[in-house]
């Protein structure tokens, strides 16, 4: 139903909106206050609660990291204003003198140790942030502005790791519950902004911490509202009601940019799209089937050929023009341009359905196989329509390919236990090649905590040697060079089919400007009135 | 009496029972919760540990029994989400379910049994062949729609009107409304309108054949005989009669609105049950979903209680201990 009427609602919108004449009086561009709708509930204050996209953008406003990311996602200084390693396997941090809590307690190396003590003891966190402070041994606090952690081998991840940890006081947080935070009774952190109300599910409302010790934001009241409904938010914008909404639906940016009251502001993220194979089983894959529809004894998606087949098959520009509406790029890897580990020579695969069929006839199947492509359709942008794209091109080819989109709820558990033989998904990276690889591409490895997401089960010793081989590496430039041949490697083998990487956009009313950022995180401190004459793009 | 309403609370909580223990099976049954609420970068470890922290490492009937357990001491368990009392969460959105509920209740009779009294009476008028058509309208145009069309009118193209939420709110009892304040009310009007559409269609309608059957009736001829002045007629004699289907029907809708005004209440982004209730089955938050229906059936029990007195308060020949089964 959800499509349905986000489908006939913005047909209804535009139909609309093209006519709409001045709205409601528009504020003067230099007001203090902002009012911004954001698509994604909130579900919690506490920043070491659920480890989810919108809880980390509000507290983002709140608290602060020890090292922060720019719009690019890369490491800034945050709460420590320097980091490295002393010793292979001992991390130190130099804190930011001065700094002071929304209440007043100054910030030291104690709260440090008392954050990372906290984060893997929340009670009843569905998604914790533990997998960041595992990798420590013990923390040591050398003086009060530094601080030092110890892990069990070499580690280079441990600064980009403690981006996604937000510090809190010691003091105000010992024996505070996730509840005390969203009653905001200890909403309490060093960040931009204070929290004065927060109503679940509704709005939370801020006021700027003058006090903050970086750049000042530009607002000094920030309404943060809920609005889950596509064409609501635009109309909402449309409307003055906001002047500020994330997730543009797709279908809304052509007309959007036409409208002379708003401008958009947009990025390439870090959501690549992609196709994962059965690669767990040798025998019948439970959806592949020969042109009769009987079982094939052994499973096609193993052998390397016709993986690259199905690849090659594939018009990513056609998907990324016509079913996302320009609103993606078309992906050969992982990241897009300008990340650290991308591989310049991994361009998308140029689509050539003739040589997809000699590769499957090289494979034994001439004459193709039936398949079915299973994905969700209520989780990624657009997600039942480009399976419907990638089915056809597929079929084009000889591999007939049925088509079945279903709710994430049952899609996602379906997927866990390898119950499809090709599917597709979608990947939020962190801007450093080793997490899509060890966590999409290496073997699926409890003790190790390696491959959890790797739903297809691929499985190549020779990758997971490379990327043992990058983790241990703290030398950047070194370990950049390790992390291109893993990937090299790994899309020659065609572990993943990726699709294309989305791009993120934001909504606003003009006279506002905005740093997109390709995390997708909304954040206020990102938004302020644009320069007299300058546009928003 | 007393009988009456005992029979009816065991009912109930057979009913509760039931409710829960099909919810428990089916959501487990779609599939698992933590799948969807955890990070995907999160390991092997650190799901298997979620797993725990939620109690559904344990096998269903003991996390039932777990459950069960609880409740019968009044906590029906922490969102899986939010980690708060999932019926605090409920009643915290309660009233702006309910504000918008009973506005939409009050404007479907105040609007709709004028309009279908004068439909009955004069069925042959253009006017009420006019109130007819637009019936079938308010019956047949999807609430989302209705809803968007509300929005692009009256808020983004006249402005008159806020677009979504639920604005101003005042403090009463320990729970927010917002139909005390002039900014609350006008952010009320369009979602009250939009989910009173229908409503009003279905009370035209029912007051309408409700009177037009009536009108015949061989009391009313008599009435009509004595030389009552029409207006006594209608008023007294027709109307006490045809209000029994009316308050059955629209005591049922108003449950219905509270339970399921899912549409409106995303498109207004109003931050009431509804809403709650969708997004917590989408990520199978099933605390929340145990407790949000038992709320709702017994709320359904409360308003056909309701219903069935006020039966015997507009027709003395219903006997309540006579239907007590």
């Amino acid at each position: 139903m959800k499509s349905t009427v986000r489908a006939a609602g913005l047909a209804a919108a535009f139909a609309m909106a093209a006519t709409a004449g001045p709205a409601s009086a528009q504020p003067s561009a230099q007001a203090p206050a902002l009012t911004m709708a954001v698509a994604a509930p909130v579900t919690s204050i506490d920043p070491h609660y659920h480890q989810l996209s919108p809880n980390n953008a509000v507290a983002d406003m709140i608290f602060d990291r020890l090292v922060g990311t720019d719009a690019q996602s890369r490491p800034i200084p945050g709460l420590a204003t320097e980091w490295r390693a002393v010793e292979p396997n001992v991390w130190e941090f130099k804190l930011r003198p001065g700094v002071r809590f929304h209440n007043g307690n100054e910030f030291t190396a104690e709260d440090v140790a008392f954050t990372l003590e906290r984060v893997p003891n929340v009670p009843n966190s569905p998604s914790s942030f533990a997998i960041f402070t595992r990798p420590i041994r013990a923390v040591e606090i050398v003086d009060p502005l530094t601080i030092r952690m110890r892990t069990e081998g070499p580690y280079p991840l441990m600064p980009l790791d403690m981006t996604s940890i937000r510090v809190l006081d010691k003091e105000t947080h010992q024996g505070a519950a996730t509840e005390d935070f969203n009653s905001g009774r200890v909403a309490v952190g060093t960040g931009p902004y204070r929290m004065v109300t927060h109503r679940n599910g509704d709005r939370i409302e801020f006021e700027r911490n003058d006090a903050y010790w970086g750049d000042k934001p530009a607002y000094a009241r920030v309404t943060y509202r809920m609005i889950t409904n596509d064409a609501a938010r635009t109309a909402a914008l449309l409307a003055g009601d906001v002047d500020f909404i994330d997730q543009v639906a797709t279908s809304d940016v052509a007309k959007l940019r036409n409208e002379q009251r708003v401008a958009l502001s947009e990025v390439t993220g870090l959501r690549i799209i992609y196709l994962s194979l059965d690669h767990l089983r040798a025998d019948a894959s439970p959806f592949v089937a020969d042109n009769d529809g009987k079982p094939i004894a052994r499973n096609p998606l193993k052998d390397a050929r016709v993986r690259r087949a199905l690849s090659l098959a594939i018009d990513r520009p056609a998907i990324v023009e016509r079913v996302m509406e320009g609103a993606a790029t078309p992906a050969g890897q992982f990241f897009p341009p300008g990340v650290f580990s991308y591989v310049p020579e991994l361009t998308p695969p140029k689509p050539d359905p003739d040589a997809a069929r000699r590769l499957l006839a090289e494979a034994g199947f001439p004459q193709g196989f039936r398949l079915t492509l299973h994905g969700p359709n209520d989780r990624y942008i657009n997600d039942s329509r480009i399976i419907q794209a990638v089915g056809q091109m597929w079929t084009r080819i000889g591999v007939r390919t049925a088509i079945e989109a279903q709710p994430w709820s049952t899609f996602v558990a379906r997927a866990g236990r390898q119950e499809f033989s090709a599917f597709l998904i979608g990947w939020g990276s962190n801007p450093e090649g080793s997490h899509p690889l060890r966590n999409l591409i290496a073997t699926w490895d409890r003790e190790r905590g390696w491959g959890a997401s790797n739903r297809g089960r691929y499985s190549n010793p020779e990758i997971d040697r490379m990327i043992e081989a990058a983790m241990g590496e703290l030398d950047d430039a070194k370990r950049e060079k390790l992390l291109q041949d893993t990937q090299r490697r790994a899309f020659e083998d065609v572990a993943i089919i990726p699709l294309h990487i989305q791009t993120n956009i934001w909504a606003m009313r003009r006279g506002i400007q905005h740093t997109a950022r390709n995390d997708e995180l909304t954040r206020a401190q990102d938004v302020r009135p644009a320069a007299a004459s300058a546009g928003t793009r | 009496m007393t009988v009456y309403l005992f029979r009816r609370l065991i009912q109930a909580a057979g009913v509760v029972l039931a409710m829960s223990i099909i919810v428990f099976i089916g959501v487990y049954a779609i599939g698992d919760p933590v799948e969807i609420l955890i990070s995907p970068e999160a390991d092997q470890y650190e799901r298997e540990r979620a797993v725990k922290a939620l109690g559904l490492d344990l096998p269903l009937w003991q996390q039932y029994l777990a459950f069960l357990g609880k409740a019968l001491q009044g906590d029906l368990g922490r969102s899986f989400v939010f980690n708060e009392p999932a019926l605090k969460l409920i009643l915290q959105r309660m009233p702006a379910t309910l504000e918008l509920a009973i506005g939409a209740t009050v404007a479907a009779l105040l609007i709709g049994i004028p309009l279908g009294l004068y439909a009955g009476l004069k069925p042959d008028s253009p006017l009420s062949k006019g109130i007819m058509a637009g019936s079938i309208l308010g019956f047949s145009l999807p609430t989302f729609w209705v809803g968007l069309m509300l929005i692009l009118v009256f808020a983004v193209q006249l402005g008159w009107l806020p677009s979504t939420g639920r604005g101003e709110t005042v403090e009463v009892l320990g729970m927010r409304w917002s139909f005390l304040t002039r900014d609350g009310l006008a952010h009320m009007v369009m979602p009250a309108i939009n989910l009173s559409l229908f409503k009003i269609s279905l009370v035209i309608r029912l007051t309408r054949a409700g009177v037009r059957e009536t009108m015949l009736m061989d009391y009313v001829k008599f009435a009509r005989a004595k030389g009552l002045s029409p207006r006594r007629v209608i008023m007294v004699h027709v109307f006490k009669n045809i209000l029994v289907p009316v308050v059955t029907v629209v005591g049922l809708e108003f449950g219905g609105t509270i339970a399921f005004s899912v549409v409106t209440e995303s498109i207004f982004a109003w931050p009431g049950m509804g809403k709650l209730i969708i997004d917590s089955i989408n990520v199978l938050d099933r605390p929340v979903i145990v407790a949000y229906l038992m709320i709702i059936v017994l709320m359904f029990i409360v308003i056909n209680l309701v219903v069935d007195l006020t039966y015997s308060m507009l027709d003395p020949r219903v006997r309540l201990e006579a239907k007590g089964t």
